[in-house]
């Protein structure tokens, strides 16, 4: 080994501590890119391939009754490649041993064969015999959180009618990957599932022989989905189309491509955060280190080293962090993205889902983190290569201090001298102090923005359950019925109060933006489910005209006044333009809502409920469960108790994991910065603070003189932190927020002020490590130096 | 010995110290049993070659360090028993130190370097006065790198006296001045151990220097060799260098 080359390993080894902790804060931005990268990548991966190989519909409709014949008609719609007509309807079903009812959605398969479109994968047993009516396959989930084996019988209400149904197997579509119940906000594999069942066998439970209510289609390569939506559209219409659309509707596809989006939001937010200041503490610290060794750069250039070599040799010492931080992040990511991949797959249900990262998000973050390093380096070692060598081999001048500013703001406030010499060491090198300012500041937003995450699920759940969602239970119909099921409700047990609502699926529409949503109307007087403002307080439903949720309005560009057009995709379709005449709050769904009587005046019709929410005594709650089993008109029911209690442990464990894993990489920064400017400020200030001790300081005195500067640098550097980190988290609720979920920006008081100490305890246990070196310092010898 | 017998009162003394360094296997005795006594208000200029112990026994007796035997005394306290924090207070109210590259904070301006003694001395004097004694009220609101040396020397001066310590004590002071400035050095130590009574040592390996003692310990090989009573101290100004 050349002699420059083992000076490169000792000096790496003299001030290993720094350098880990540049290497620990590059690491974190090299993780989080091979984490989110790489878990985007396996899960678009294996979505496209379990799509391709299991034939995903591109385009779905559903529609009350269409007759069979009019398949030949879409199926020559221009740009249509496949059609497949399926019978899709709902089902309650009563397991052995669970007292609440379970629902299912019931998908039709050919008399023969496999389907078409939508093809499930087989992962245990086979599928039903087209000859024997009662058999079904299950989805594999519901399946398995039932323990409904193949073989296995079980009851279900079909229809109205009670049936023993058979399992034959269990399967996976490419459909269901994130599967949610009927008002479910959550998958709830033990209460919600799939059933597939022969044609013949569906067509009988459902009068729609010759007939089919669900329509896929595959799409030709240059097809205009649009056109073809318009199209279907057309057809249905008249068969009680609900409005064709395509997988940009599709709940499970949206589901998906929600998450992927905010990995990428994550892989564009926090990467560079870590990798500018890992590039600022090279700098500093290389920047110090080639300070100390401007005499040997002198005499190594005088011995006849070109400058070339020299610059060689600091950048490998830069190439040795860098490398080092390339590993550990490369490693921590890929075990981060193997664990993240595996909580994926406890509500994306793949047949397969494995983290491979593939060589880019490897290749991309550790060059993005050698050229931050290197980036970092080249200052520092440009200024002292280019010294000549007698002028480098001579002693630097000695740092010259002026008075400013400071100094009159010190005297006004009669600060002691050890406080001044804080005062001058930070208007001497303001640079240094920026560092550090910026580095800690990155940090607390680091912080506000994983800690926001609370409180913006604390409001998404306030207003959730406490003040939008007030009912114990919600019914779904399976017909429409007069507005008096209210009162029919009562009779069930335990019921206290019923409120009915009509849902019924709309196109909502201004200019060229339309959508697809769900629109509620219901009764002005509703209790149990009520509109909030957008400061979180409850408002009444207007007297007319429609409220849109905000993530809505601002969607389609439209504020109260505005006309918009509403067509409903139930006979009788004609579109309506209404006036909005509130816009509310709403975090999850993008449900719009009217007055039950203003809108039935519109259909011409008696008004109609075809879901019920209901306050119930909870000590009913079994007997209401056993007759919501035996009453053939009710499709679904679903607990919001339930539904709390499952979002709840969703947020425990997925959330709280990730919350606990970015407060750490923030702590690193402090850590990586402040250990960093410490360690330089004891290296540069060991004699002074020697001097002190001679003087009679005692150890706290001395050490006040270190801390206090970075305490004091902390310090600025948390508001400017707090302002970051309103915008990180403005940037993350945007990211985050889909079509199903929009995230409100809210930051408590309580995220800055924990943002603010964890920061400020994280500096003072990684300048106190630091301390523990200066009370180590023998102040003869240090007395001894020349300064 | 010699100075056991001195008829002033002892303000430091050692009995028997030593001093072994170790590194690795090698031991070096620094100090090999010196017993010595310093005065109220004497002038005392320790003399030895480089190695003979002086800047050692100047350090235990200001308590930077501790001997590895034997018994150090202030007035009535026994140093050696004390740990580090009884030294740390020892040192901010009874010693003053003047070095020989000065050790002066390089951001705080003269007055400011003297205000951080003061600032935590009990009965200080002002730092103003304290300048003013070495002939510096001038060159107060100055930065050490706009001093020349031997004025960093007097800010070291004044700093030391500042807090009007019992001893004084000077390692090489003139060491790294010319012989002019040197003089302006010693006249400011003179002046302050003839005003304010301070017990004053005095390294130097420049011999002359010895005329301006009371007292002259002779150093060699970790020992004294010799104790010299000089009864007509010379000016400084008469030092020839």
């Amino acid at each position: 080994m050349r002699a420059l080359d083992r000076k490169v390993l000792r000096d790496l080894r003299g001030i290993w501590a720094q350098c880990l902790a540049i290497a620990m804060v590059l690491a974190c931005g090299v993780m989080v890119m091979v984490l989110s990268v790489g878990t985007q990548r396996s899960l678009t991966e294996t979505r496209d391939a379990f799509y391709e190989r299991h034939r995903f519909a591109d385009v779905f409709a559903g529609a009350t009754r269409a007759p069979r014949s009019l398949l030949s008609e879409i199926a020559a719609i221009d740009g249509v490649a496949q059609v497949e007509a399926r019978i899709v309807f709902t089902a309650m079903v009563d397991l052995e041993g669970m007292v609440e009812p379970a629902s299912a959605r019931v998908i039709s398969l050919p008399s023969l064969g496999e389907p078409a479109l939508n093809l499930p994968l087989l992962r245990a047993g086979r599928l039903p015999d087209p000859l024997q009516p009662d058999e079904v396959a299950l989805s594999e989930p519901f399946a398995q959180a039932n323990g409904l084996r193949p073989g296995e019988r079980f009851r279900a209400v079909l229809n109205g009618r009670l049936r023993e149904l058979v399992v034959t197997g269990h399967l996976l579509s490419p459909e269901y990957i994130y599967t949610l119940g009927p008002a479910a906000m959550m998958p709830d594999d033990r209460h919600f599932g799939l059933i597939w069942m022969r044609e013949p066998a569906a067509a009988a439970a459902t009068d729609l022989d010759g007939a089919f209510n669900d329509l896929t289609l595959s799409l030709s390569r240059d097809a205009h989905e649009a056109a073809v939506i318009a199209a279907v559209d057309r057809l249905l219409a008249p068969y009680g189309g609900t409005g064709a659309h395509g997988r940009d509707r599709q709940m499970s596809h949206v589901f998906i491509e929600g998450e992927l989006s905010q990995l990428g939001a994550m892989a564009r937010v926090l990467p560079p955060i870590f990798l500018v200041v890992s590039a600022f503490l090279v700098n500093m610290v290389l920047g110090r280190l080639i300070a100390l060794e401007r005499r040997q750069i002198g005499l190594l250039k005088a011995i006849g080293y070109p400058t070339p070599t020299i610059v060689i040799h600091y950048l490998k010492m830069t190439v040795g962090i860098g490398l080092a931080g390339m590993l550990i992040g490369w490693g921590m990511g890929w075990w981060l993205g193997h664990e993240m991949t595996a909580l994926y797959t406890e509500y994306f249900r793949f047949p397969w889902l494995d983290y491979r990262p593939g060589a880019a998000p490897m290749v991309i973050s550790g060059a993005a983190a050698m050229g931050a390093v290197i980036l970092g380096a080249m200052r520092a070692v440009s200024a002292a290569v280019r010294l000549a060598p007698a002028v480098a081999m001579a002693p630097p001048a000695p740092p010259v201090y002026r008075r400013g500013w400071a100094d009159a703001l010190g005297y006004r406030l009669g600060l002691r001298q050890t406080t001044m010499m804080i005062v001058r060491s930070l208007t001497r090198w303001p640079g240094r102090a920026a560092v550090t300012l910026f580095g800690v500041a990155g940090s607390v937003a680091v912080l506000v923005a994983s800690f926001v995450t609370f409180d913006i699920i604390d409001v998404v759940m306030e207003d959730l359950f406490d003040r939008t969602n007030r009912q114990h239970a919600t019914l779904i119909l399976h017909q429409p019925v007069k507005e008096q099921a209210e009162l029919a409700a009562l009779s069930l047990p335990g019921v206290l109060h019923a409120e009915g609502v009509y849902a019924a699926p709309v196109r909502i529409r201004h200019g060229q933006v339309s959508k697809l949503v769900s629109l509620m109307a219901r009764d002005p007087a509703a209790e149990l489910t009520r509109l909030l403002d957008p400061e979180g307080r409850p408002i009444p439903l207007p007297d007319s005209g429609v409220a849109l949720p905000e993530s809505l309005a601002t969607y389609l560009g439209l504020v109260p006044g505005d006309k918009v057009e509403v067509e409903l995709l139930a006979p009788p379709r004609q579109p309506w333009h209404v006036t909005v005449t509130r816009v509310f709050r709403q975090s999850m769904g993008q449900d719009i809502l009217m007055r039950r009587d203003a809108f039935f005046a519109l259909m011409n019709e008696t008004p109609q409920i075809n879901m019920l929410h209901l306050a119930v005594d909870t000590s009913f709650l079994p007997a209401l469960q056993t007759r919501i089993k035996q009453t053939p008109a009710i499709a679904g029911f679903t607990l919001w108790e339930d539904v709390r209690a499952s979002m709840e442990a969703t947020m425990n464990e997925s959330l709280i994991t990730m919350t606990i894993i970015f407060s750490g990489l923030g702590m690193l920064i402090t850590i990586g910065v402040v250990y960093n400017a410490a360690r330089i400020q004891l290296a540069e200030r060991a004699h002074e603070l020697a001097s002190l001790r001679v003087l009679g300081f005692r150890r706290a005195e001395v050490g006040y003189v270190l801390i206090a500067e970075q305490m004091l640098l902390t310090l600025v550097a948390v508001p400017v932190g707090w302002l970051l980190g309103y915008w990180f988290a403005i940037l993350m609720t945007q990211g985050f927020s889909t079509d199903i979920i929009s995230l409100p920006m809210v930051i408590s008081r309580a995220t800055y002020a924990q943002a603010a100490l964890t920061a400020l305890a994280t500096a003072f246990v990684s300048v106190l490590l630091v301390r523990r070196r200066l009370d180590r310092i023998d102040i003869v010898t240090a007395l001894k130096q020349k300064e | 010995m010699q100075s056991m017998a001195h008829p002033k009162t002892a303000v430091l003394s050692t009995e028997a110290i030593t001093k072994v360094y170790r590194s690795g296997s090698v031991a070096v005795h620094a100090l090999a049993g010196v017993s010595v006594s310093l005065f109220e208000a004497e002038v005392v200029v320790l003399l030895g070659a480089s190695g003979s112990g002086k800047s050692t026994l100047l350090n235990i007796l200001g308590g930077l360090d501790q001997p590895t035997s034997g018994r150090v005394m202030f007035r009535d306290q026994n140093l050696s028993a004390l740990k580090d924090a009884a030294l740390t207070e020892f040192r901010r109210k009874h010693v003053g130190f003047v070095f020989q590259f000065y050790n002066l904070v390089p951001s705080l301006t003269a007055r400011e370097n003297v205000a951080l003694v003061t600032e935590i001395a009990g009965d200080p004097m002002p730092p103003e006065e304290a300048l003013d004694r070495v002939g510096l009220s001038g060159r107060m609101d100055h930065f050490p790198s706009e001093l020349s040396g031997g004025e960093q020397q007097r800010v070291a001066i004044a700093r030391a006296i500042a807090k009007r310590p019992d001893i004084l004590l000077c390692d090489e002071p003139t060491g790294a001045l010319d012989s002019k400035t040197g003089i302006t050095v010693l006249e400011a130590l003179i002046g302050v151990n003839r005003d304010l009574g301070t017990t004053t040592a005095l390294i130097t390996h420049n011999a002359e220097i010895r005329r301006i003692a009371d007292r002259v310990i002779y150093m060699a090989d970790g020992r004294i060799t010799k104790v010299e009573e000089n009864s007509v101290p010379i000016a400084p100004a008469e030092v020839s260098w």
